[in-house]
This record gives C-alpha cells, structure tokens and sequence, in this order.
C-alpha cells in the first residue's frame, strides 16, 4: 500500500523533474486551444503522397529555428549564449549564393551567361562544393565566437554582439550587396522540398541526431554540463573548458549554416538584411523554454529545446490561423514565453508536484 | 561586577548544526562594552556560523543570546541591525559608483521640501567620516578611493544608518597594505573610546595582538576559551588553535611520526627550488611511494599553494619538478592527471564537486577527463566504477544517480576521493580532506590516507589540524609565511613544531 503510493508519486516527480515536462505541457495546451479554435486545424492532406497540413506547416516552419535551437543547447549550457547566430545564417546564405552564381557581380555580361543564370539547372559550383564551404565559414564564425568567450575571457553576450553586429555587414561585403536570386532548383529542395514530409524535417533529424550522439555517446555532452555547473571543479578535474566551449561555439556556428542554407532555399535570395532576423532570440527562448537555465548552464535537453522551438512556431501559426495581424502574434509569442517562464518558477513547480503527491495518496 | 553590567552580548550554549556538519557546538561568547575582541580559528573552526547567529543570518538550534542583559530572539539581519548590530565583509558591499556621502547615508538621505538637500547630506558625511579621522572629498565617486577608505565608507555607513553599537569587522585588513591598515586601527580605537564594542576576525594573529583585548578561539565548532589578549602568549593560542584535540581522537591509532618508517630509494615526485612569485618561496621536496607527508602551518602559510604547484592549478616560475625522475614541463591539471598526480583542493564547494552532477558522474569526471573526449565510458561502466567506489568508502547515497549537492559534506569529499581513487594515482594531494565533516568520517579518511600509503601511493596530507597531521604522517614539512622552513622526521614532539609554525615571534 505504502510501497505503491510512494512509487507512484515518485514517478511524478520523476515526469515533473524531467526537463520535457513543460515544454510539451505547453505545447499541449496549444494544441488544445487550436482544437476549440481553429476548425480543421489538424486535418492533413495527402497530394501526390506528399503530406500538408497545419502541422506539417509547423513543422516546416519551425526547421531553422529547430536546427539554431540544437547549437544554441549546447551553448547555452556551458553557461554561455551566442546571439550571433542569425548573423552567422546570414553569412552561409551569402556564401553559397555567391558560389552558385558567382556572374551577379560582374557589370556586364556576354548574353549567353545571361541566359544561363536564369537557367534552373546552372550552378557555378556544384552542391557538394557549396554547402560544406557554406557551412566550413560558419564553423569559423563559431569558432571565432568560441577563441573570444574561452581564450579572451570576454563576457558571451557581448563577445557573439560583435559577430550579430559585424556578420550582416560581412554578408554583404560577399555578394557586394547584392541580393543575388537563387534559380538554381536542386538547391531549393533543401528548403521546399517534399519527400512525403518536408525535406528540412529530414535535416532537422540528421542534426538531432548528430548531436544526440555527440553530446550522448561521447564525453562532449558530460563534460558541458559539468564546464556550465562549475567551470572551476570541472578544471580542477582535468577538463580542458576552453575547449569545450570553443567546440560548442563551433557547433553553434554550425547549426546557424545550416538554418543559413534552409532560410535562403526556402526565399531563393541571398537576403543578408533578412535572413535569421531576430531568430537568435527565438532560438534563445526555444532553449530556454526546454528547461536549460540560460546564463547559468548545466544539465540540457536536446529534445525538450526541439519541444521548446516547437512551442515558438505552433504559436505563431496558430495566431496566424486565428487570423492574428502579423504586428500582433510576437506579442502572443511573448505571452506565451512569460506563461513557460511562470510554470519554471520554484513557486508553481512545486505547486504542480504537490498536486500530484496528493493525487498519489 | 562591574564586568556584569559591562557586558552587551552573552551568547549562551550556541548549537547550530548543518547536514552532515555541526558547525558550533555549545558555544559561549560575550562580548563588553568598547572592547576590541579577536574572534580567531583555522577555516571551519565555526567562526562565520557564530557571526550568522549573532547577525540573525542563521537561527541557533539551541542555547540563547542576551543583548544588554535581555533574552532576544534574532530573526533576520534587518532586526540585528535594528539592535544595533552591525556587519562589515571582507568584500564591502557599497556601490562604487556613488559618491561617497550617497554610500553612507542613501536610505537616510536629509531631505528638503522638493528634494535631498545634497548640501546638508555632503556636509554630514564629511563629518560622520571626520569622527572616524578620515578627511576626503565625499562627493567623488566611491570606486576612486583605496580600498581602506571604501572599508571607512562602510563602517561610516554602519554607524550612521544602524547607530551600531556592536560592530563585527569581517576580515577586514585582508585587502589592505601596512598604512591602511594602521589607518583602520586608529578608527577602530576611536570608535572604542566611544563605547561601541567590536568583533575583529582574522587569520593575522599579530593584528590581534596589536588591537584586541581579549581573544576567543574556536576550533571544529567548539569554543577552546576566551582569553586576555596580555596573558596569552603567541605559541599558547596557536597551540590552542590547531593542537590536541580533546576527545575525538582518542580512539585513533598511534602517532605515525613516532613509528619513522624510513623511506628510502629515488623519489617518485621532486621539486627542486620550485616556486612562484606572490604565491610560494622556492622550495624542496621529494615524495616517496608509501609514505605520507604532512604539511603544517597556518591559515595563509602558503600550504594550498604549493598543492596548487605540484599539482599544475599554477605555473611555477623557478625550480623543476620531476616525476619518477622525468622533469615536467607541461603544468595543467590535465597534464598531471595523466602524469598520476590528483589534488584533493582545499574548497569542496567551490572546486571539488560538481554539485548538479550525479555521485556517478561526479565519480568518473577525471577519469573521463584523462580519457579524453571520444573514449567515452559506457554507463555500465560508469555505473561499475560509481558503485564500486560508494562500497568501497562507505558513501551514504540512495543510488549512483543521486545529485550531489544532496549529500552531506562528509560524503561529497568521499566522492571527491573516489574521483581521484578512481584513476589510481600515483601521487594524492589532499587538501583539508577533514575540514567540515563529521568525527567519524574524518577518522575513516586518515584511514583511507594510511591504507593508500601502504599499498605504495605517496600522500601529501594538508590540515589545520597539527594533531591529525602528526598521527597521518610519515614525515612533516611545515610551511610559514608562504615558506618551507623545516622539516620533521622521527622521532618529535608536537611542542618542536608548534614552535616552528609560529616562528620567532613569541
């Protein structure tokens, strides 16, 4: 009797303390105001095999900041943050437009160049020259972001202020600012395209994965959490915390060539002005909302900062939906922050396990 | 009788005990009317819990405090302050970014009709600081003064807003030079002469010779006396600091030093002249496998910091240090991990455990770290290791997977040693490995730190505790004023070495 009241209020905990909790909590509540609300909101069409939806949409939409969220998890537990990385997306997207069609810089052109730019089978360089030189400059970004926080001890919020600040300016220094047109149709896929689910749902995997096993299935993920808990216990120990962080900065940057490359197939310009604006804060608060305390560091959840930027785009297709005016739906977005930031308070957690202990006995 | 009525404070039969620590003990403590009193004691002796008590940080679970021969109950520091109590840290706690007069009196500001009357607020603080016998311009900013003066700003600050009339001055010349601090002791007389009684903590036991009447010594949360500062000579209160224990011990085994187990052969880890400007004098050492080698002195002495040496936490800048007779070059804590030099470090909290970590994870740190980033330990393994090592030191846990911020101190340092233990090294330095644990863990600590020494590890053993030095050690290098001074073999009493850490000042 005893035995199983306290089993099963322990499993209680054991749910409430697990960092997915929230995050999916919410996202549930969303859910179910869209039920009530929006009509048809969940049906999901099939075209040609290819699946479409509002959910699908969600999960489109919510790719790039999935990706930034996953560098951002990393970063944000070595008790850093990296506000560069709508920047860093910026500059990948300039990259491999340039390296695709390299011709929109030059003045003038013979006619036949002309006529091949507008070709949607022409590339300069082919993909698999393109997208690892995109993603190598924004490896270096991070690693530039990484050698200021680790080496130069500069405060990491205004260490990454230098790149959000200077990475705009760098990307139109690379295309001579140009907004250089995408045509090429192979590189659309990445964002547009349909394998039954969105293309960039698939790349969202690949990196989950990726990183699942970096930080699960090597020392990288312990030895983060331990820099963010207590950088000097962990040196004491024998870790080497500026490297840890230079490779989660790295990553970071990593992360953001990727958004970069999915941002820029799916408006087919090199838009360096637009391209990641202000999604360094939405990935902020996907982490955040994940339960990775930002500014402190320490234990993370890759999964539960996948939940949380998926609670950033539900709410903002389902205001969408609602027919919300766009000016309106970041002051929803910020509601809905302030109402997760609530539910983390030591107040309300504890009020929500002392529910469940009673429902226990 | 006269002294009855003299008295302000009398804390009667203070306990206060933390998890896994009993910070103070039935402790008594009275303080008089315009008294400079020395609170002294090695680091967890129970001087900062005391203050707590006293400062209503902390609630006593037992005993009483009299204020002006009245029972009180002291809820919160607002309500020391409120009787007239008043505390100023080590790190003052003023905005240096205000000007000096707004420090001391902000919250009390004169105030006109529409507005502060700057004039009258910069002409009282002048004066407040006046009394103190400090002349500066209040109206620059506070940060553009020394330290000494933004320590005045505080204590200005104290007297001022709280009318204190028991101040305790929390280390208060750690960060000053000579002058500054003579500077301070004329305000200290001053405010003496004026009737406030004052609490002086700090490890420079000559300050509280050169200011303090009577001095109270604490040591393991118990009260050891309180004495006239006249009538207690240096080597006396230095013996009562760190010397015998009364009880504790007496099941204990004999004096290692007494059984001189002669070590001979090469040494396995060697310093020649190695030392570090600012932090530790040059000095020689050579450790042995199998033996323990005790380092005495006091609080300050340069003992952490020349555990910080061998083990890489710092660069040495002169000597060589050689391990099994290769001399080191490369000085990181990774590099010495590798080499099978581990370092217990002085403060658990700060730089030993991971708090957030599980016992596991805490366990397998180092050597994961040594490992490397890619050759990860499965958790089968870790799991292996982890509860190999709570089995083995007897670590109070409900599972591996426990937080370790949710153990008690004697358990955390266990798991700290299982870190260490865990990469079998060669060489153990521990740093106050007993300080703030309970008796019986400390017992089973100089055990461990005997047993290790027998299966061939060599042990640098720290502790403020000359005692327990003298019964782990094989051999005792005693450090003064961030220098080796000598070294003890065989056959010695505790009595030579008292006389050693103390130095010819007595």
């Amino acid at each position: 009797m005893n035995q199983s009241t306290s089993a099963s209020s322990l499993t209680w905990a054991k749910v409430t303390e697990s960092k997915l909790f929230f995050p999916i909590l919410v996202l549930a509540f969303i859910f179910l105001f869209d039920l009530v609300a929006i009509p048809g909101f969940f049906r999901i069409e099939s075209r040609d095999g290819d699946l479409y939806g509002s959910l699908i949409h969600i999960l489109r939409n919510g790719s790039t900041v999935m990706v930034l969220a996953l560098g951002m998890t990393l970063v944000i537990a070595t008790g850093g943050v990296d506000l560069s990385v709508g920047a860093v997306m910026a500059i990948a997207a300039s990259v491999a437009a340039l390296m695709m069609n390299p011709y929109v810089l030059a003045e003038e052109l013979p006619p036949h160049l002309m006529s091949m730019m507008q070709d949607p089978y022409f590339t300069y360089s082919p993909l698999w020259v393109v997208i690892p030189v995109a993603l190598i400059v924004s490896i270096v970004c991070g690693l530039w972001n990484g050698l200021l926080v680790a080496y130069g001890k500069i405060e990491p919020m205004v260490a990454t202020l230098i790149l959000m600040i200077a990475g705009r300016g760098i990307a139109q220094l690379i295309t001579n600012a140009v907004r250089i047109q995408i045509f090429y149709q192979p590189y659309a896929f990445i964002g547009q395209g349909w394998l039954i689910l969105p293309f960039s749902l698939y790349i969202v995997a690949v990196v989950y994965v990726f990183s699942w096993v970096l930080t699960r299935k090597t020392a990288i993920g312990l030895f983060v959490s331990s820099v963010g808990i207590n950088f000097r216990s962990s040196f004491f120990s024998g870790i080497d915390e500026k490297k840890i962080k230079l490779m989660a900065y790295a990553f970071c940057g990593f992360c953001a060539g990727i958004a970069g490359l999915i941002a820029s197939s799916n408006i087919k310009t090199s838009d360096a002005n637009n391209i990641g604006l202000l999604l360094e804060l939405d990935a902020i608060l996907a982490v955040v909302i994940g339960g990775t305390l930002l500014g402190a560091g320490g234990r993370f959840s890759l999964l539960a900062s996948i939940f949380g930027a998926l609670v950033m785009q539900a709410t903002t297709t389902s205001m969408y939906a609602l027919g919300v005016p766009a000016n309106a739906v970041t002051a929803i977005k910020g509601l809905v922050v302030f109402l997760v930031i609530l539910l983390y308070s030591e107040q309300v957690g504890g009020f929500l396990r002392r529910i469940g202990g009673r429902q226990g006995v | 009788m006269a002294e009855a009525n003299n008295t302000i404070v009398a804390m009667k039969g203070i306990h206060k005990s933390f998890p896994g620590v009993q910070a103070l003990e039935a402790v008594d403590f009275t303080l008089r009317r315009g008294e400079i009193h020395g609170l002294v004691g090695e680091n967890g002796a129970g001087k900062s819990t005391l203050i707590k008590v006293l400062t209503g940080v902390e609630r006593p679970d037992k005993g009483t405090i009299e204020l002006d021969g009245k029972q009180v109950v002291i809820r919160s520091p607002l309500h020391a302050q409120d009787m007239g109590i008043s505390t100023v840290y080590q790190e003052i706690n003023l905005c240096p970014n205000l000007t000096v007069a707004e420090n001391i009196l902000i919250g009390k500001q004169p105030r006109k009709p529409w507005g502060v009357d700057w004039k009258a607020m910069n002409s009282h603080a002048s004066e407040v600081l006046g009394r103190l016998g400090v002349d500066v311009d209040v109206t620059r900013t506070l940060g553009t003064y020394s330290v000494a003066i933004q320590q005045m700003a505080a204590i200005a600050r104290a007297l001022e807003i709280v009318s204190a009339r028991i101040l305790i001055l929390d280390e208060p010349t750690s960060s000053l030079d000579a002058n500054e601090t003579q500077q301070l002791f004329d305000v200290m007389r001053r405010l003496k002469s004026q009737g406030v009684a004052i609490i002086f903590i700090t490890h420079f036991l000559e300050q509280v010779y050169e200011i303090s009447e009577r001095i109270t010594v604490l040591r393991n949360g118990r009260l050891v006396g309180t004495y006239d500062t006249a009538a207690l000579p240096r080597l006396d209160l230095i013996k009562l600091m760190i010397g015998r224990t009364l009880v504790e011990f007496e099941s204990m085994t004999e004096t290692r030093l007494e059984s001189g187990k002669h070590i001979e052969g090469e040494a396995l880890l060697q310093a020649r002249d190695l030392g570090r400007i600012g932090s530790i004098e040059p000095f020689d050492l050579e450790l042995h496998a199998g033996e323990v080698v005790g380092l005495a002195g006091l609080l300050g002495s340069g003992r952490t910091e020349l555990a910080n040496l061998l083990f890489g936490i710092d660069k040495p800048d002169s000597g060589t240090l050689r391990m099994a007779g290769q001399e080191i070059s490369e000085f990181t804590p990774l590099d010495s991990i590798k080499r099978g030099i581990t370092l217990c470090p002085e403060d658990r909290k700060a730089s030993g455990v991971v708090d957030d970590l599980t016992v596991r994870e805490n366990i397998v740190l180092a050597m994961q770290a040594s490992r490397g980033w890619f050759k990860y330990l499965s958790l089968p393994e870790q799991y292996e290791i982890a509860e190999q090592f709570i089995r083995l030191l007897n670590i109070t846990t409900p599972s591996p997977d426990q937080l370790v911020k949710n153990l008690s101190g004697g358990n955390q340092q266990k798991v700290i040693l299982a870190r260490w233990l865990a990469i079998n090294p060669q060489v153990l330095i521990l740093d106050e490995p007993t300080r703030g644990i309970d008796v019986g863990t400390k017992a089973e600590i100089q055990r461990l730190v005997l047993s290790l020494a027998e299966e061939g590890k060599s042990c640098v053993f720290i502790s403020s505790e000359l005692e327990e030095v003298m019964r782990t050690s094989h051999r005792i290098v005693v450090l003064r004023e961030r220098e080796k001074v000598t070294e003890f073999v065989g056959d010695v009493d505790e009595h030579q070495i008292m006389e050693s850490i103390a130095g010819d000042q007595t």
